[in-house]
């Protein structure tokens, strides 16, 4: 279980090292195989790792990725923006 | 080699119970795609799918010893089975299924997690086994043939069909009861669906840009398959000819398809009937309406057919992904479709995505005499399955 999310408001910095170790993790690739701006075709991450990736955020964030939203997500960047709104919404 | 006569069809879907109304859905591009309404779906991201309302069948006694997908396998044997006159001990049966007894499984295992009842139904086996339809036919009809289960996903029934057609051709039985049939309308399997993100949450729309994904369905489909000397003896209606089958493994991907695969089990089918790819005008596609799916199966039926393409519609836009039913439910339609000199549409069409070339029969049927025709499933796990139906002459 992932542990409760903290009401502090996450820093960049915090957030993209969250959503690194939760991609690095799924996919069973090292840390340092990521960078910010990763983009998930160069590193040769495809649709069923993808739906993988988005279970573990939801997991680790508490968060509903709507379908939609999913589709756009290519690349590091996109996952950091798309989960940052979400938890706006919720007020994190 | 015996030629291989289709004399009986069966079938159960969202859009007909039985081939009549089946046909007429078909004939004139009627979907069945609803809300889905026998489950509490609130906490669902999709609504739509492909249901059999109200189905029942089968005694007091059936109803308790099978789950639904194993009734639903008994309707549409009892139809397909209605010109009897099978040898008992030389008709095979063989079924496919994807998802076997999982309302009850669902059910019991709410009860044991949820509720922490500590005796289970002493049925919950035999009801939950995949083979419970193949079972059911045999003994409800006294087949002593060999008889068996496939379940290879959304193939299990086309490689069911293949197996029981193989077996014919080649002499081991004298006809055979073959098809598939699935349920999937529990919370769990649809939750499972959910979790993969290809469920639309309207409906289905092959080959069109910006698909929105496929909807589940569910039913049976069952064909009773006769040495073709032998049905005509008897005086059988022949609907039709199962003249090959093929198969192959994409040996790439769990979920993605490859399009080689597919290929080579087309180029399989055909060889194994001794069939030019110039003489089939129509292919049932596998259709599913989802990202993945269409573009590749598309590609790979230009590679295979060249400059000469077949008719392509996907059914499943009506009838809905029956997974393990789906293959039967198809090879059903596709033998109606010769035999009716008329091709069913890919319903709910919009624009054709330019990723999946081809001649699409799209919005309504289109009148064709077909000599031939394939039935492609393509499964997840990369298990590729293909009939090759002929015409009845």
């Amino acid at each position: 279980m992932s542990p409760a999310l903290s009401p502090i408001p996450l820093t960049d910095d915090e957030l993209v090292a969250r959503i690194i170790a939760v991609i690095a993790a799924t996919t069973h690739k090292p840390t340092e195989a990521f960078q910010p701006d990763s983009s998930f075709e160069a590193l040769g991450i495809d649709s069923l790792d993808g739906i993988q990736i988005l279970f573990a955020l939801e997991q680790e964030f508490d968060i509903s990725i709507p379908d939609e939203q999913a589709k756009q997500i290519r690349a590091v960047p996109d996952v950091v923006a798309g989960v940052r709104q979400l938890l706006a919404a919720k007020g994190v | 080699m015996r030629r291989v006569a289709v004399t009986g069809l069966g079938v159960v879907s969202a859009i007909g119970r039985g081939v009549a109304e089946f046909w007429d859905s078909l004939a004139h591009g009627r979907s069945g795609i609803t809300p889905i309404e026998q489950i509490d779906i609130s906490a669902l991201k999709f609504r739509h799918g492909a249901e059999v309302k109200d189905f029942s069948w089968g005694d007091e006694r059936e109803r308790a010893l099978y789950d639904r997908f194993a009734l639903m396998a008994g309707a549409a044997a009892q139809e397909a089975l209605y010109e009897a006159g099978l040898p008992r001990d030389r008709t095979a049966v063989v079924t496919g299924s994807c998802l076997g007894g999982n309302h009850f499984e669902d059910q019991s295992f709410r009860e044991l997690y949820g509720e922490q009842r500590t005796r289970f139904n002493p049925l919950t086996i035999p009801r939950i086994m995949e083979n419970a339809p193949a079972s059911l036919i045999t003994m409800k009809w006294g087949f002593q043939g060999p008889s068996y289960t496939v379940a290879s996903a959304c193939s299990s029934s086309n490689h069911a069909i293949g197996q029981a057609f193989w077996m014919v051709r080649g002499g081991v039985v004298d006809a055979a009861v073959c098809g598939g049939s699935d349920a999937t309308f529990s919370l769990g399997i649809l939750r499972a669906w959910e979790a993969m993100r290809v469920v639309s949450p309207d409906t289905c729309r092959p080959f069109c840009t910006g698909r929105p994904g496929m909807i589940l369905g569910e039913g049976a489909g069952m064909l009773v398959l006769e040495d073709w000397d032998r049905a005509i003896a008897r005086g059988a209606t022949i609907y039709g000819e199962i003249c090959g089958f093929g198969m192959s493994a994409d040996a790439h991907h769990i979920t993605q398809p490859s399009g080689v695969g597919a290929v080579q089990a087309m180029r399989a089918a055909l060889a194994d009937g001794r069939v030019a790819a110039e003489a089939v005008g129509y292919i049932n596609a596998h259709g599913t309406g989802t990202t993945a799916n269409d573009p590749v199966e598309c590609q790979a039926i230009q590679q295979v057919f060249g400059a000469r393409q077949p008719a392509i519609s996907s059914t499943k836009s009506m009838h809905g992904h029956t997974l393990g039913a789906a293959g039967a439910i198809e090879a059903v339609a596709t033998v109606l479709a010769l035999r009716h000199g008329l091709l069913p549409p890919t319903a709910n069409f919009t624009t054709q995505d330019p990723e999946c070339p081809g001649d699409i029969v799209a919005h309504a049927a289109r009148t064709a005499s077909v000599e031939f025709a394939l039935s492609n499933s393509f499964a997840f796990g990369g298990l590729n399955a293909v009939l090759l139906l002929r015409t009845a002459r």
